[in-house]
């Protein structure tokens, strides 16, 4: 059984259609990545799976129970955490408070969380921020401790929407070593992504999805290849650069 | 046990020596800066660590003195009992506010909105029931006794205000440390992200502006057996809201003592100012004066005054340790 199984999700926005009939499936200890262009509906299918979009129609099953109509904490507590594309750290708080919060739904001693929070901290090479605040942060650690608090709530599914955006090339190996260490301890991965170095190196399946519908599916060297994808999200040159 | 606690207990000690030496006139002005830092406390509870601003909080004083004497003057009740009594019915009270605003996700001006509609609507109400004075107010029959609340002399007002300003400090610093507390925090910080993180956003809130509502009342009760006498235009009204907000906002929201610093810098200004002020026929100056400091720490001092006082005590606060 898989372990998210998305049937028919279809959401609209007036008369805008985000998403479309959109179903697919992740397994258990997958990394699947999801792409398309600008608007093509991708954060609205996080937003429906997570809780915080009702769907129009069509199910989210997790673990065989319908995730539609609950809310996101509950889907959270469930085993299914979100990172957010704009990031929303907790401000005013120290980077340790802010993972403890997630560490603080499974655990309810508050020291015991607080020693997980900083072995997840210590993980994500936060180490050195422990203390400060997450208003402090440059966007590239923002994006670790979007990931690091997402992480503490401890997940089976873990929804990273763009973590990737806005780092340069070697924050992005040190967060591609990062997630797939992640996915190594047994945690399935989603994740929207734009930055395709990051997508060929961690995903073992990628969806392509443009209106709301998805266009391609498969592996990720067949995927960059389908004329489709490049007519509307990869572009010619993304071919010829991967060729020479 | 450090140097801060040192200090804090030294204080206390002071604090529990003064009415040795004060004039009652001056014990006075102590009982209302403890009574106004209590206050500040317990609205520091739902606006300062959660984040949703209640211009309402006068509400809970008057449900918790009406009840009270209400149950006083005609079951023969115990004001100690009645002043739980009137917790449970402000908190119930807060409760359906709560209901209202979190489960219909009012944020913002419109959650204040409702905070006001709430307590306005039950100045008007108890301002038109017979039994509870109507307009003209109640007033106390002056029966002194521990059981009935009601003492000779300002001393046992001053250790009751002290030790309930004590209390709600321990109170809100067990919060504080706790899983409620830090659930708390996250939804003032972002609501989404506490949501995200598997925080159950609606009971957190509810929880939180239940406790407020609790313990603003037993305030109110304090407030109605050392004053005598109860009117909804005071009790109820805006005046009394923003009156109590003021102090934790010049001290600092959120924070354990900002309540506390806010009422005795605040406090004295208002009662001395008032006293000063009227001699000179100047009523009302002391409220300009108010608003001219409030207006100078939030342009100047957005965190509030205790962020300087840290700065001064950083020497007694002991390195935290954890982190390399």
């Amino acid at each position: 059984m898989a372990l998210l199984e998305i049937n028919k999700l279809t959401k609209a926005f007036g008369g805008l259609t985000a998403v479309d009939g959109l179903s697919f499936e992740i397994a258990g200890g997958e990394i699947l990545g999801l792409i398309g262009p600008n608007g093509a509906g991708k954060t609205t299918v996080f937003n429906c799976i997570s809780g915080f979009l009702p769907p129009d129609s069509g199910d989210v099953t997790f673990e065989g129970r319908s995730m539609v109509q609950r809310q996101p904490f509950s889907i959270c507590k469930r085993g299914l955490a979100r990172t957010f594309q704009i990031v929303k750290p907790f401000p005013a708080i120290s980077v340790l408070d802010n993972v403890m919060v997630g560490a603080l739904l499974r655990e309810p001693s508050v020291s015991i969380a607080q020693a997980e929070a900083l072995n997840i901290i210590d993980f994500m090479g936060l180490k050195k921020m422990t203390r400060q605040e997450a208003r402090g942060l440059p966007l590239p650690l923002r994006k670790r401790l979007e990931l690091a608090r997402a992480l503490a709530t401890k997940p089976k599914l873990l929804l990273l929407d763009e973590v990737m955006a806005g780092l340069n090339p070697t924050e992005v190996d040190e967060l591609i070593g990062l997630i797939r260490e992640i996915n190594d301890q047994g945690v399935s991965i989603f994740m929207i992504e734009h930055v395709m170095r990051g997508v060929m190196a961690l995903s073992q399946r990628v969806i392509v999805i443009n209106y709301g519908q998805k266009i391609a599916e498969g592996l990720p060297c067949d995927v960059v290849l389908d004329n489709a994808v490049i007519e509307a999200y990869l572009g010619k040159e993304f071919i010829s650069a991967q060729c020479t | 046990m450090n140097r801060l606690h040192l200090l804090l207990v030294l204080i206390l000690a002071v604090l529990s020596g003064l009415p040795l030496v004060l004039s009652k006139y001056t014990l006075g002005i102590f009982i209302m800066i403890f009574y106004y830092a209590y206050l500040g406390q317990s609205w520091n509870v739902l606006t300062g660590y959660t984040g949703h601003i209640s211009l309402g909080h006068a509400l809970y004083i008057g449900i918790g003195a009406y009840t009270s004497v209400f149950l006083a003057q005609h079951y023969g009740l115990s004001p100690w009992v009645g002043m739980f009594a009137g917790g449970i019915l402000a908190s119930l009270v807060a409760l359906i506010l709560g209901f209202l605003g979190f489960r219909f996700g009012l944020r913002g001006v419109y959650f204040v909105i409702l905070t006001i509609a709430f307590a306005e609507i039950t100045r008007l109400v108890v301002s038109h029931i017979e039994v509870l004075g109507s307009f003209s107010g109640i007033f106390l029959d002056f029966d002194p006794s521990f059981r009935n609340f009601q003492f000779r002399g300002n001393i046992p007002y001053y250790y009751i205000a002290l030790t309930m300003m004590v209390l709600s400090l321990a109170a809100v610093r067990l919060i504080e440390i706790s899983k409620l507390g830090r659930f708390m925090v996250a939804i003032r910080e972002d609501e989404d992200a506490a949501q995200a993180l598997g925080v159950n956003t609606f009971k957190y809130n509810m929880i939180a502006i239940a406790i407020s509502a609790f313990m603003t009342a037993l305030g109110g009760c304090f407030y109605a057996n050392y004053i005598f006498y109860l009117h909804p235009d005071s009790l109820f009204g805006m005046g009394l809201s923003i009156e109590l907000i003021l102090r934790p906002i010049v001290g600092g929201m959120g924070t354990l003592f900002g309540p506390i610093l806010g009422s005795f810098i605040l406090t004295p200004l208002s009662e001395v100012s008032r006293a000063y002020f009227s001699k000179g026929g100047l009523e009302g100056m002391h409220l300009i004066l108010y608003g001219i400091i409030t207006i100078l720490v939030v342009l100047f001092m957005p965190k509030g005054i205790i962020v300087y006082v840290r700065q001064w005590l950083k020497p007694l606060i002991p390195e935290r340790k954890g982190d390399d």
